[in-house]
């Protein structure tokens, strides 16, 4: 079980890690959404590893530490409140600027011709 | 147990609430509750600061529950000083802003002290969970002001600075589970009395948790190599908002001494020398940095920007040091470089405003008020560049003074003194290009604002003068400060008491 939880969140963080460095908006807001649930399974495993013990005293003989669970549900609200506002406003800034760039480019780079990094994803 | 010690997170918390909630509708209404909340909490900090002096730091237990297991916040004299601060530099903005700005966009007053909840919280917290969630608070409501008044190159802008700090808040959720995986606590004080424990095989781990800290702690303090967010977020920023972002860089050098200076600082000391031994390099390459974007500048507010990078590597250098006489300098050129960053913005909103389309690019041309504007901008350069007599000198003669005993004195010497020049330079340029070549003129647009704004910038600027005239009193208040925030051992009995006594008693 160690193992398949180690590598799902390096894979849930590595996709997130390469997701981030795209250049439209899209593909980041994604990124940060896979880097958010590694987050979350990592802190989950920071209160070890075990099946069928609840976090109450006396419903089990040993019950697992439930301040993990905690802090996991306090990271989700909050990246789930940050991936609605960022998911807005990328939207706005695509609509106010008409295109999804991640960096400073006007929208003349966009409108004159082919957008170089367009032409580049497509190629 | 004291309830005003709470004070500063709960009074803007609700008149952040009242504002958005019952005022939304009435501009006048929400400026006369905004203004005297802030007015009370300048009182509220200034009391709490007065208390401070007294001695120990005084926790405060939420919900009354015993220290290692409930939350607790924390008031002790460095708390204290950054709580006055902030308070003093919210009141000026927002008089600022009350002229004009906060008619550009909805929600300015409630962001604003949605803001403030972060910013005072993250001084209080002594668990450092906690201080995730108030720096979570703290960016939600930057977010919010940053994007105040619209417009495409700030959403952009906007959109960049919000994908950089929610990495940086997904780095801070795995330290802090690397810290809780190790020591099981994260209370601040609990924190400090495990850390020395901590077996040999789980210290790797626990120094790869304080690494990613630091790194998002550095994030905040924008140095390099993470500095560059900061001149592309704060240009765009609307003025008033800049200037309160001014405190926002200071929070993260605030947690660097209360985390890696107090809490991971250990016995032996190891967590503090790894990070001092990556901090000061990286800010004397700061240093460099800022200075030479200041020369490469177009426009007044990117020359600014920079200048603010500038000063948060001359800031993060004693801090590195990790030594209390090194950190009341710090603490000093803290104040300093906060209050003259907040007026330098403001200031360039006001010159930019004084040349109608000109704007504040570098450029010869009609301006209004120039004889005012070119005295107040000489004023500001002189305190930020550090010449003196001013408070920018005062803080790099305490800072290069603490750093002469370091290894890396030849180092820091260096960056300092060159890249004050390199600053002055800089300045001299844009200050005779804006004011000097360009003569008053008629043409210059006409409709202008009262004379709060320039009062707010000039009690500002007052500020760093009195900072100058009473360096002496400030230094031993804030050499008291210091002392007290390297103090392990009296932070340790003040929240934990009887409690940790019983537990050092047992190991």
């Amino acid at each position: 079980m160690e193992t398949l939880v180690a590598s799902g969140i390096g894979i849930l963080t590595a996709a997130g890690v390469y997701l981030l460095m795209r250049r439209r908006t899209f593909p980041v807001v994604i990124g940060l959404s896979l880097l958010s649930y590694a987050v979350n399974l990592f802190l989950f495993a920071t209160g070890r590893l075990v099946v069928d013990r609840p976090p109450i005293v006396g419903a089990s003989a040993a019950p697992v530490d439930p301040l993990p669970q905690a802090l996991v549900l306090t990271a989700i609200v909050i990246s789930f409140g940050m991936t609605a506002l960022i998911v807005v406003l990328s939207l706005r800034g695509f609509l106010e600027s008409g295109s999804d760039r991640v960096d400073m480019s006007s929208p003349e780079d966009d409108a004159a011709g082919v957008d170089p990094s367009f032409a580049e994803e497509r190629r | 147990m004291n309830q005003w010690l709470i004070a500063p997170a709960v009074l803007p918390a609700l008149t952040a609430s009242v504002l958005v909630l019952a005022l939304r509708h009435s501009l006048a209404a929400q400026r006369t509750v905004s203004l005297g909340a802030t007015a009370l909490l300048v009182a509220i900090a200034a009391g709490l600061f007065w208390v401070a002096r007294a001695g120990e730091p005084m926790p405060y237990l939420l919900g009354d529950w015993p220290a290692p297991f409930g939350i607790v916040l924390v008031v002790d004299r460095l708390s204290t000083t950054m709580l006055l601060l902030a308070a003093v530099l919210a009141l000026f903005v927002l008089v600022y802003a009350v002229n004009g700005w906060d008619a550009r966009g909805r929600h300015f007053h409630a962001l604003f002290h949605f803001q403030l909840l972060g910013i005072n919280g993250a001084f209080l917290t002594g668990d450092i969970f906690n201080l995730f969630v108030f720096f979570e608070v703290m960016l939600i409501a930057s977010y919010g002001l940053m994007l105040h008044g619209g417009g495409a190159r700030r959403l952009k802008a906007g959109f960049q600075y919000v994908t950089v700090n929610l990495i940086g808040s997904v780095v801070f959720l795995f330290a802090v589970g690397l810290i809780y995986a190790v020591t099981g606590t994260l209370n601040m004080a609990d924190l400090a009395v495990k850390v020395p424990q901590v077996q040999a095989g789980d210290r790797a781990l626990l120094s790869a948790g304080a690494a990613l800290l630091l790194g998002v702690f550095v994030l905040k303090a924008s140095l390099v190599p993470l500095h560059w967010w900061l001149p592309i977020a704060y240009a765009a920023a609307p003025a008033p908002a800049a200037a309160l972002f001014a405190i926002l860089t200071k929070v993260g050098a605030y947690s660097i001494i209360r985390v890696f200076g107090l809490v991971l600082g250990g016995e032996d000391g190891g967590i503090s020398t790894l990070a001092g031994s990556l901090l000061v390099p990286a800010a004397i390459v700061t240093l460099a940095v800022g200075a030479l974007g200041t020369l490469a500048s177009r426009n007044l507010l990117d020359l600014v920007c920079f200048a603010v990078v500038a000063s948060m590597g001359t800031l993060l250098i004693p801090l590195g040091l990790f030594r209390s006489d090194a950190l009341g300098g710090g603490l000093y050129y803290l104040l300093h470089s906060t209050v003259i960053a907040a007026a330098l913005f403001l200031l360039v909103d006001l010159v930019a405003e004084r040349r109608g389309r000109l704007g504040d690019a570098l450029r010869p041309g009609p301006m209004r008020q120039q004889p005012l504007l070119a005295g107040l901008f000489l004023v500001a350069a002189v305190a930020l560049v550090g010449m003196p007599p001013l408070s920018g000198f005062v803080g790099k003669l305490l800072i290069l003074e603490s750093s002469r005993a370091a290894g890396q004195g030849a180092a820091v010497w260096g960056a300092i003194l060159v890249s004050s020049l390199v600053l002055l330079a800089a300045f001299a340029r844009s200050g005779s290009l804006l004011f000097w070549k360009s003569p008053p003129s008629e043409r210059a647009p006409a409709q202008g604002a009262g004379a709060v704004p320039v009062l707010c910038l000039a009690g500002l600027l007052a500020l760093t003068v009195l900072l100058s005239v009473f360096a002496g009193p400030v230094m031993a208040e804030l050499g008291a400060v210091a002392e007290q925030a390297g103090d392990r051992e009296g932070y340790v009995r003040a929240v934990l008491g009887s409690v940790s006594g019983a537990r050092s008693g047992a190991s």
